[in-house]
């Protein structure tokens, strides 16, 4: 290809990024406490209902000053967690009913209001409260060169809402730096925090407050709704890929990073494939967190789905050669011949094809036509196997109580276990002998 | 602003066919959705409807996308609701998907299917907007609604799937019922549950479908839980609450599409949300026993009740007939009642004649001195029943004996007067002719 | 105490019953179930008499509530058939019926008593009728059995648990079933509340029904029940409750000597899920 779909433009594209970066951070990072307190749908519910907050805040002050926005929504992002609560104790509804009834009731009072303010030219409108106003951060007149950027003056020509989003950013790394430990107790078992003395409602409604901020403070660069994705999406697929909170936290920030980069070149460059015009980056970050959520789900190193089937088809297979093995092993025990045939119809749903090339393989076995014979160190493991599952036998018959006709398929289950049985007598309860 | 005959024209149909159908729509909308969205909340699947709704939007956009490139009218909204319907189906299923596949919980579940697929839609809206040739043409109308611009068969459209609905709800009632109330019985009852839960969630899908237009896809989850969660604080009857909830719903759908009619600047999914929002306030505050005031005025009564009890508990156990102003003024400080509280206390034992006003202070009438003799003979009991059943009283220790005793009722005292007389404990009656 | 027989005779006793007897209301046979891959049962075999009220008991954990779950088809089992009559579930089910733990649904639902005693005619009346006054009627006198006539317009919010738990009995008796199953029924309740179970079990038995409690307490057992099984993740002993109920095999059910099998359920599940 001769051009690159996405050319990196200091004046079109350094303020934007930047602002998508920080707000998918910002928001990412509050989130892993929403998503391990099972308090997601909190995050979008305060998302949806700082609007009027926002709005309102505008109509009586007339200004765009971030404290005065700070202040809305934080009220907003209370008021909300306690009608949220009045809700639940009067209707006696589930907490998800009354989210909804909460937010979506406050949304449309927002709505109805930001109609108001446009008819008082305050510079708000529906739609970009939904995706963003990303595009407008244009640096008009900006250096061609990355070296003409590190310069003292151009500090000037950054636009308000980085800065504003850069203090969120800020304090939501000191607020969660500062009660690392409490918010990680809260989130285990927040009675216990209570009783520690450390008041868990406090921090929830410090955590909300901070949501609230975030969500305002990212509300320009990447819409209301979207919000919700970066609270959510980067903390789940950490939260997927690791089960140490330290590791998860640090993961969710890089996520948020490569969802905002990302979805912001992807915004641009996919339609360029295609020789089509950009598409909106907010909405396209979103589906970028989507996309490595998806990855995450599936391709996780511990919890991913891959890696369950792969485990399963292992274990499958192990406990299909345990069970060769030891089927040759018996038959050895009882002089009888063993063929290739008769070796599946007693080993029925178990692979023994593949154990079987599995053991040659591991030099085990002995494959002539379909004669099999078990080789020494075969033998060996066999063995071992086989006396694991008579002493699991005598185990289930003298403590656990198991009549002695009943104790062969459990034990099967139990011989391919790593856990040894406990030491027993020389025979079985059958009265075969234990190797 | 409207004047007074134009809005007495909207209010009863006589301001234009196109008016009339809309307002009949919104209407009709509203029954069906605030009826089915009693079966939502039932299930305590109110914000997974909320989920569906905003996973409408890409599937808006694709319809519009697909049908201009096979050159059919890309603004055919039979279409365009019928790829809405088929993402907010998809939207679900992957919430059940992350749910089965993952350790995520529902609530970030929900949370991650609206958000992304909302920024799908809105990449989708920006594409069209930035390539089609027609521009992205009205389909903004889906987001916030746009109830004065339908069209008649728009509207015949929506009010047909709104009949349609509610007719298969009323088919449905008992087994809806049977399914939300107690699913595992219903199965081994023999009743196929996904088949009926398929069925509850395709009507909401089709409700929300239908309101898309009306009150658009943020919005519209609103109509489904608002008037189920305002009827529950109304009635404690499935069949009335299943009403209840029609009639809240048609009522907001009727007035909020008059009042967009009225004021067409205004949006109208917002006015119809708010107006819904409005009853449910209104329910929360005055509904009989669930309302806010009447379970103050309970706790009110029951309050005095206790500290009137004390009162007469005090008099009797100290042999008074007479309690004088500054032994009323102990008992306060000790009882913690403030004037105004005690104003009204001894206003009510004077209305119920358990006490006469005279020269020192109030003097016990026969009805007075009884009820002190009634309480103080109640306390005994219950401690006693304490003391004696020490095996079965830790699971009643939480009922500390000072609330138990104003709150035994006749039925308990006899209860626990038999189970004391077993035991040979016996509490003599108070004696009234020694009062 | 009677001579209580060892555990290999009662174990040996039990296997040799017959498999699959039609008259048998209830045969398990080698039914082993997990949960999320835990095995919770082990290799359960049982027959369960005719006309008799069972008992299931065991400590917390040892699976009592999962043991008529999955003969009921709401947990699938990982092997092992369960018969009704010598029927599959399916064939058999009308003659089954089914008492739910308490805590299992929301008693905030906006029904009355007699509603919810109506649920157990649902599959009489079947698909979109609405509930006639014959069934009505039915269950009305399905809570008078109970006690619970005065109640039936009340919302059952405003029932006491034990007033709950007998609207539930209630409900089970209107499905008129031959094979009841109750999910601890006593937890939880009052006095008159414990005399009314009792009272309909023993007239369930007069009818020649067959009902199977998972119970709680043990001190009762002997008092309400004819047979028992004892259940701890596999069955230690099941049979008449004047030759199984013994010190001996209760030691066994809750005394601590299946650490090592509660061990191996745990290492199952971790090998099965891949969590090694």
């Amino acid at each position: 290809m001769s051009t690159p779909f996405f050319q990196f433009d200091i004046g079109l594209d350094l303020f934007p990024m930047l602002a998508a970066t920080l707000a998918a951070v910002g928001c990412g990072l509050l989130g892993n406490f929403l998503v391990l307190r099972k308090l997601s749908l909190m995050g979008d519910a305060i998302s949806h209902s700082v609007l009027p907050g926002l709005v309102i805040a505008f109509l009586i002050a007339s200004t765009r000053s971030p404290l005065v926005m700070f202040l809305g929504a934080a009220i907003a992002g209370v008021t909300t967690v306690l009608l949220v609560e009045l809700v639940k104790k009067y209707a006696r509804v589930e907490p998800g009913a009354a989210m909804g009834v909460v937010f979506s009731a406050l949304f449309a009072l927002g709505v109805l209001l930001i109609e108001r303010a446009a008819v008082r030219h305050i510079d708000l409108d529906a739609d970009c409260v939904l995706h963003g106003q990303l595009e407008t951060l244009v640096w008009y007149g900006a250096p061609q060169k990355l070296s003409e950027l590190i310069q003292f003056s151009n500090l000037s020509e950054v636009p308000r809402q980085i800065y504003v989003l850069l203090s969120m950013v800020v304090a939501a790394f000191i607020f969660v730096g500062v009660f690392f430990k409490e918010l990680r107790i809260a989130a285990f078992d927040p009675a216990l925090s209570t009783t520690q003395g450390f008041n868990a409602t406090l921090l929830h409604y410090l955590l909300m407050i901070f949501v609230s901020a975030a969500t305002v403070a990212s509300f320009e660069a990447v819409g209301s709704i979207l919000v919700i994705a970066m609270l959510i999406c980067p903390a789940a697929t950490a939260r997927l890929m690791t089960d140490r909170l330290h590791t998860q936290i640090a993961m969710s920030v890089v996520v948020s990073i490569i969802c905002g980069i990302g979805g912001y070149v992807a915004a641009t460059a996919v339609p360029a494939v295609f020789g089509k015009d950009a598409v909106n980056a907010a909405g396209s970050m979103s589906v970028v967190a989507g996309l490595i959520l998806a990855i995450a789900i599936i391709g996780a190193p511990k919890h991913g789905l891959i890696t369950r089937i792969i485990r399963r088809k292992k274990l499958a297979l192990r406990i299909a050669i345990d069970d060769v093995l030891a089927t040759l092993y018996r038959a050895e025990e009882s002089g009888q011949n063993v063929t290739i045939r008769s070796l599946k119809q007693m080993l029925i749903g178990r692979s023994v094809d593949s154990a079987i090339a599995a053991s040659v393989r591991k030099k085990m076995l002995l494959q002539d036509q379909s004669q099999l014979s078990l080789t020494q160190s075969g033998r060996d493991t066999a063995s071992a196997i086989v006396r694991k599952h008579r002493l699991w036998e005598y185990y289930l018959v003298e403590n656990a109580g198991f009549a002695p006709d009943h104790v062969h398929d459990t034990a099967e289950q139990l011989e391919h276990l790593k856990t040894q049985p406990p030491a027993g007598p020389s025979t079985d309860p059958h009265g075969k002998s234990i190797p | 602003m409207p004047s007074a005959s134009e809005i007495l024209q909207t209010l009863t149909f006589q301001s234009g066919y196109n008016t009339n159908l809309v307002i009949l729509g919104t209407t009709l909308l509203g029954l069906a959705a605030g009826i089915i969205g009693v079966f939502a909340l039932l299930r305590k699947r109110s914000l997974m409807t909320d989920a569906l709704s905003h996973a409408t939007l890409p599937g808006i956009t694709v319809a519009f996308l697909v049908s201009t490139a096979l050159g059919v009218n890309s603004k055919s909204l039979p279409l365009l609701l019928f790829g809405a319907a088929a993402s907010g189906i998809i939207g679900v299923l992957c919430i059940q998907a992350i749910l089965r596949f993952s350790r995520l919980r529902e609530d970030a579940a929900i949370g991650i299917v609206l958000s992304v697929f909302f920024g799908a839609g809105i990449v989708g809206l920006s594409y069209i907007q930035a390539n089609a040739a027609s521009g992205s043409a009205g389909l903004n109308k889906f987001i916030y609604g746009q109830a004065a611009t339908m069209q008649p068969p728009d509207v015949l459209l929506m009010g047909g799937i709104a009949v349609a609905a509610m007719l298969a709800t009323f088919l449905f009632l008992k087994e809806f019922a049977l399914v939300c109330f107690n699913d595992s019985f219903a199965q081994v009852d023999g009743w196929p549950v996904s088949v009926i839960d398929l069925v509850m969630m395709g009507l909401v899908v089709l409700v929300t479908v239908a309101g898309l237009q009306a009150v658009g896809l943020i919005l519209v989850v609103a109509m489904l839980i608002i008037p189920a969660v305002a009827a529950r604080l109304w009635t404690d009857r499935l069949l009335q609450l299943v009403i209840i909830a029609g009639l809240i719903g048609a009522g907001s759908g009727y007035l909020g599409s008059v009042i967009s009619a009225l004021l067409p600047r205004k949006p109208a999914g917002a006015v119809i949300v708010l107006t819904c929002s409005g009853i449910f306030l209104f329910s929360m505050i005055a509904a009989p026993s669930r309302g806010i005031i009447s379970a103050t005025w309970r706790r009110i009564r029951l309050r005095l009740q206790i500290e009137a009890d004390h009162l007469f508990e005090h008099a009797h156990e100290n042999a008074k007939f007479v309690i004088t102003q500054v032994e009323l003024k102990e008992l306060s400080q000790f009882r913690a009642w403030s004037p105004a509280f005690r104003w009204v206390l001894i206003r009510s034992i004077l209305s119920e004649g358990q006490v006469v006003r005279v020269s020192e202070g109030f003097e016990l009438t026969r009805a007075g001195a009884n009820r002190g003799a009634q309480v103080s003979r109640n306390h005994a009991l219950w401690e006693q029943y304490l003391m004696s059943y020490a095996d079965v009283a830790p699971s009643h220790v939480d009922w500390s004996v000072d609330q138990v005793e104003h709150v035994l009722s006749q039925e308990l005292v006899s209860e626990l007067e038999r189970t004391l007389s077993s035991r040979g404990i016996m509490i003599p009656q108070p004696n009234e002719s020694s009062v | 105490m009677p001579v209580h027989p060892t555990i290999q005779e009662s174990s040996q006793g039990l296997a040799t019953r017959p498999e699959h007897s039609a008259n048998s209301p209830l045969s398990i046979h080698a039914m082993t179930v997990a949960y999320h891959r835990k095995p919770v049962l082990w290799d359960v075999d049982y027959d369960a008499p005719p006309n008799k009220l069972i008992a299931i008991v065991g400590p917390n954990g040892a699976g009592k509530s999962t043991l008529i779950k999955s003969c009921l088809g709401l947990i699938p089992r990982a092997s092992g058939q369960v018969e009704f009559w010598g029927l599959s579930y399916k064939q058999a089910r009308s003659r089954v019926g089914y008492v739910p733990q308490r805590e299992s649904v929301d008693w905030d639902f906006p029904v009355s008593a007699l509603d919810v005693v109506c649920m157990g005619r649902y599959r009489m009346i079947g698909w979109c009728k609405p509930v006639s006054k014959k069934h009505k009627e039915a269950a009305l006198s399905c809570l008078d059995q109970v006690g619970m006539r005065e109640f039936a317009n009340r919302q059952i919010s405003q029932l006491s648990g034990g007033q709950q738990q007998r609207v539930f009995l209630a409900r089970a008796l209107a499905q008129e079933a031959d094979l009841y199953f109750m999910d601890e029924p006593f937890a939880g309740v009052d006095a008159a509340t414990e005399r009314a179970i009792v009272q309909v079990l023993r007239k369930l038995k007069e009818n020649n029904k067959t009902v199977i409690v998972v119970h709680h307490d043990l001190q009762t057992v002997p008092d309400y029940f004819d047979e028992v099984i004892l259940l701890n993740m596999r069955v230690v002993a099941a049979g008449e409750v004047s030759d199984v109920f013994t010190s001996e095999n209760l030691h066994k059910t809750y005394g601590g000597r299946l650490t090592l099998l509660a061990e191996a359920a745990e290492a199952v599940a971790r090998a099965s899920s891949g969590n090694t």
